[in-house]
């Protein structure tokens, strides 16, 4: 095929297949300069973002969220279109019929939408009640078939933030596709392949697939019917600049509408879309500014994007987070950056909009990348705090060149492979079941195999670990089999037709289970090892805590004694989990990466071996506890750096804070440093960095008086927050955790 | 060869230039009035750490050092323990990492501090106080000694940044820059000159130790203090330079 809106751009393969990846290399741009050609906002960028400004100021003074919507249930054309201030605004479209008002999106269950609008004063309307009388939700489907088992584990918390009762994201839509062929060529291209799959067996796995694809067509419809309500038709390839943006952004905004996922990642548009901005200002439609303004407005609408959630979804998930991660930079495989002026230029939002957690932007470095844009994306860490780094030279290999990340650290192929989210185990608190016989201190729940609890005074490492052992496979079993139901529901009356539409037909699945509190078991394993830890029983005869004598290697000094011990732990766990098969034949991943539920998850556990007390939150992620580092910054990086990424596919979260002084005198210094220590973290292989700059007093000014930083922005667990929509207590826990400091 | 170690600071980036591994080593001949390290005075309490082993740590940030980075041997005092310094040295020149040495230019013999700077890439030299009568008095030492040890460094053309901890009423006077630049003004290795403000954040390291801290009722020194007075430093050095 070919179509006059391509002119002017190179290469075949593309055009006879969808193959947007084969577009990038054959038209992008490589840039290797630095900085300097960005332009500011423009007058009418100003003004569009103050009228936004306003917004957000009411909706923070109304606690968090402006408006509810309780009439409609969120779909793509269940609302007239919406506007802030339609004479200026250069793309459009929002969610619902007014800016920042949330809809509502009862498919994961009803009765977490009723709770969700009860959280903020409103009543779901008797029409939507009404309606869901007769539906059958996800979260329906999944109570039907959990066992007894299963909702056991999820109550006392051995495996929490199950994606049961809300959409479970992390699937990224191939949005470019929108604006590189328009909707008519993609459902020909769907309606081919499901005739094709009519030749062949008709047996469940392709009646399910012919099933979706149904569905996918219908929705590839209704989002063009959603843009024609807005005045576009995107039944074509995008013709310019300006539409390449909107139409990518109505794929995204379909997405949005139809799924409340926890995480809606963005993908990778920033060096697609280079290449249409590029080709407008070769024609002479288009200078700096004007690209700008449109990256500009594009950002404005991705950070209007609102979900309404539940009380419980936000203690997991604190802040209001969206997850609109957008992967920029990385490398080809041919070698060459994929650094373009776009790169820079959505980084550059950060300036001309201000700070901001959203979208999540994640540099995908590489030792390869230009020194100017390692330098910028330094800078920008140094002033804003706001993004985020994953390592492209671990990835690359594995998924290629044209993969983004969802939520924070899950890597995917864009279009080509998408992910069954499952939340997370909490490791220590197996490691106290396992201690008392299968029965939870707190709870006084009884799960899995039933032993006498732990007998001796003093654990032993060697008895420890064969309890350990025991109940690892009894849990990575429960743990595949819940994520089993889970999905299969999730596909059966959740199933996401817009982004599922974005995606080639077939489809590579992973399965991501994730565990927390990484640091506090290897920690607590250490404590058995190399120091005296005696018991201490409640009435019961039940182990409530520890007394804990001697020293002990701590997690996160770059000692190998205990270093060792949480690696051991994940080579474990991934082996479990890979003995029981999954839902669809997926790919079993697994990620050390805890969002904000660190706190939750810290809060439903016992007081553990390594001195821990009962309730205190866990560190993020597979960052060590809270200044245990007595070595400094880069010791503590070096431990996560042995954290092996070829059995922890869905990434290895390390959350680092470093005040500016101890970072170099200069803002020029400290940026060299930064750099400096992003190369030698990668080069170690590690995965994932969050970088703060800042010093804990500014947190603590915050946190006793909000309007002193307003949009104050930290980066958490993969993600970025406005660190006033965090609660107190994780607000707190983010006070309380190391800030590498100079002494 | 053994020696005492305090404890390493793996991300150093104060202490010379680049990302450095700075390793802190026991044992002080001064007692200057508004020492930040108490705890490392007495040599005894370090930990014993043979060099190959201190070298085998350092080398575990080599991936962080870049360009200019690499490790900084601070105290404490490190010319207490120069034979240890020069086999550390040696070995990290071996392994291609820059060395620094952040000393006072007290407590070596002639005998073994030519063989360290012969090992030594960069010195760190902490020039107390600009009189005679104040260095004996704040710190125990001899201002001699230090220049002394400047006037060996710039034989041997070792580069050198000079540091110096501004206190207030001891040396925040414009008198104190005037001694100074005369001091560095025929120096050619003095390749900076960095005035450090003065923390108490030591306080607690005092008491711990139940050392009373000399200077508690001192105020701290601003940083823009610093600053400012960094800059009139400059402008007088530039100024004798040229009269040279």
């Amino acid at each position: 095929m070919d179509h006059k809106n391509w002119t002017g751009f190179s290469g075949e393969k593309w055009k006879e297949n969808i193959d947007v990846r084969s577009f990038i290399q054959d038209n992008y741009t490589p840039y290797t300069g630095d900085e300097s050609f960005l332009s500011g906002p423009t007058e009418r960028t100003r003004e569009l973002f103050s009228e936004f400004e306003e917004l957000l100021r009411q909706e923070q003074e109304k606690g968090g969220v402006l408006d509810v919507d309780t009439e409609h249930v969120s779909s793509l054309t269940n609302y007239q279109p919406a506007y802030l201030d339609k004479d200026r605004e250069l793309i459009v479209g929002y969610q619902t019929e007014k800016p920042l008002t949330r809809g509502v999106n009862p498919f994961g269950g009803i009765r977490m939408a009723r709770s969700a609008c009860e959280a903020y004063g409103y009543k779901l309307s008797e029409k939507v009640e009404e309606e869901f009388t007769y539906r059958t939700t996800h979260n329906d489907g999944v109570y039907r078939v959990y066992s007894d088992e299963m909702r056991k584990a999820r109550k006392c918390g051995v495996i929490t933030g199950l994606p049961d009762a809300y959409g479970r994201g992390r699937i990224i839509g191939d949005y470019r596709r929108v604006a590189l062929y328009g909707i008519d060529h993609l459902i020909e291209e769907k309606k081919k392949d499901k005739a094709e799959i009519a030749l062949g067996v008709m047996d469940t796995d392709t009646i399910r697939q012919s099933e979706e694809l149904f569905q996918q067509i219908a929705f590839l419809q209704k989002l063009k019917e959603m843009a024609n309500m807005y005045g576009y038709d995107i039944s074509e390839p995008a013709a310019n600049a300006r539409e390449a943006v909107q139409w990518l952004y109505f794929g995204y905004l379909g997405a949005i509408k139809e799924q409340n996922g926890a995480a809606m990642s963005l993908g990778r548009v920033s060096t697609f879309l280079d290449i249409y901005f590029t080709r407008d200002m070769e024609r002479g439609l288009l200078d700096e500014t004007g690209v700008q303004e449109l990256v500009d407005d594009f950002v404005m609408k991705l950070r209007a994007a609102r979900h309404l959630r539940t009380v419980e979804y936000n203690e997991l998930f604190g802040g209001d987070p969206m997850w609109i991660t957008e992967s920029i930079g990385g490398v080809g495989e041919n070698g060459k950056p994929l650094v373009t002026k776009s790169s820079f230029r959505f980084l550059h939002t950060l300036y001309n909009l201000g700070t901001a957690p959203e979208p999540n932007l994640t540099v995908l470095w590489s030792q390869k990348l230009p020194e100017p844009f390692k330098r910028y994306c330094a800078r920008v860490s140094v002033e804003t705090d706001a993004i985020q780094y994953e390592n492209d030279d671990l990835m690359r290999p594995i998924y290629g060149d044209d993969y983004a990340i969802a939520c924070c650290v899950s890597a995917m192929k864009v279009g080509k492979q998408m992910q069954f989210f499952g939340a997370r185990c909490n490791l220590p608190k197996l490691l106290l079941l396992a201690l008392n016989g299968g029965r939870d201190q707190l709870t006084g729940i009884q799960l899995g195999p039933q032993m006498e609890p732990y007998a001796g005074e003093t654990l032993d490492f060697e008895a420890v670990r064969g309890r350990w052992h025991i109940y690892l496979e009894w849990l990575c079993k429960l743990y595949v089999n819940t994520m089993n139901v889970i999905h299969y529901m999730h596909d059966k009356y959740a199933y996401e037709k817009t982004q599922m539409a974005l995606h080639d037909t077939d489809v590579e699945r992973f399965m991501a289970f994730g565990v927390a509190g990484l640091s506090v078991l290897a920690d607590s394993f250490s404590a058995i090892r190399y120091a005296n830890v005696k018991v201490v029983r409640d009435e019961n005869g039940l182990i409530e805590g520890f007394e804990t004598t001697g020293e002990f290697p701590k997690y996160g000094n770059d000692d190998d004694r205990v270093d060792q011990i949480a690696k051991t732990a994940l080579e474990e766990v991934y082996s479990q989990l890979k003995r029981n098969p999954t839902y669809r034949g997926a790919m079993h991943t697994l990620s050390v990466l805890t969002i904000t539920s660190n706190v939750v998850y810290g809060k439903k556990t016992g007081a553990t071996p390594d001195g821990r007390v009962k309730g205190q939150p866990f560190a993020p992620g597979a960052n060590p506890m809270h200044n245990r580092e007595h070595n400094g910054a880069l010791a503590s990086l070096n431990s996560v750096a042995k954290m092996p990424y070829a059995i922890c596919r869905d990434g290895i979260s390390n959350t680092f804070s470093i005040t500016p002084d101890t970072l170099g005198k200069t803002v020029e210094q400290q940026v060299s440093n930064l750099v400096g220590i992003l190369d030698g973290y990668f080069a170690q292989n590690a995965h994932h960095i969050n970088v703060n700059v800042l010093n804990r007093q500014k947190l603590m000014e915050a946190y006793e008086d909000p309007q002193k930083y307003p949009n104050l922005t930290i980066r958490v667990s993969g993600y970025a927050v406005n660190f006033h929509r965090l609660s107190k207590e994780q607000q707190k826990e983010v006070i309380s955790r190391t800030f590498h400091q100079a002494m | 060869m053994n020696g005492f170690v305090h404890s390493f600071e793996s991300l150093g980036t104060l202490d010379g230039p680049g990302v450095r591994c700075v390793v802190f080593l026991q044992g002080c001949p001064l007692r200057c009035v508004y020492c930040h390290n108490p705890d490392t005075w007495d040599k005894t309490k370090g930990t014993v750490f043979s060099a190959e082993e201190v070298v085998r740590r350092v080398s575990r940030y080599r991936a962080y050092f870049g360009e200019f980075g690499g490790i900084t041997v601070s105290g404490g005092e490190p010319l207490l323990q120069a034979e240890f310094v020069t086999k550390i040295f040696r070995l990290c020149r071996e392994a291609g990492i820059h060395t620094v040495l952040d000393t006072s230019g007290h407590g070596a013999n002639a005998a073994n501090l030519m063989p360290l700077l012969q090992e030594t890439d960069m010195v760190l030299l902490d020039v107390k106080m600009t009189t005679e009568q104040d260095y004996a008095e704040k710190t125990g030492g001899s201002l001699r000694q230090a220049m002394d040890f400047l006037s060996l460094l710039e034989r041997q053309r070792i580069p050198v940044w000079i540091r110096q901890v501004v206190v207030p009423g001891i040396t925040d006077s414009q008198e104190n820059l005037f001694r100074l630049a005369d001091l560095l003004a025929d120096k050619e290795c003095v390749q900076k000159v960095e005035f450090l403000p003065f923390r108490k954040l030591c306080k607690e390291k005092y008491d711990q130790l139940q050392i009373p801290f000399p200077l508690d009722r001192v105020p701290e020194t601003t940083d823009a203090f610093c600053e400012e007075y960094s800059n009139r430093f400059y402008e007088l050095w530039a100024s004798k330079k040229k009269k040279r």
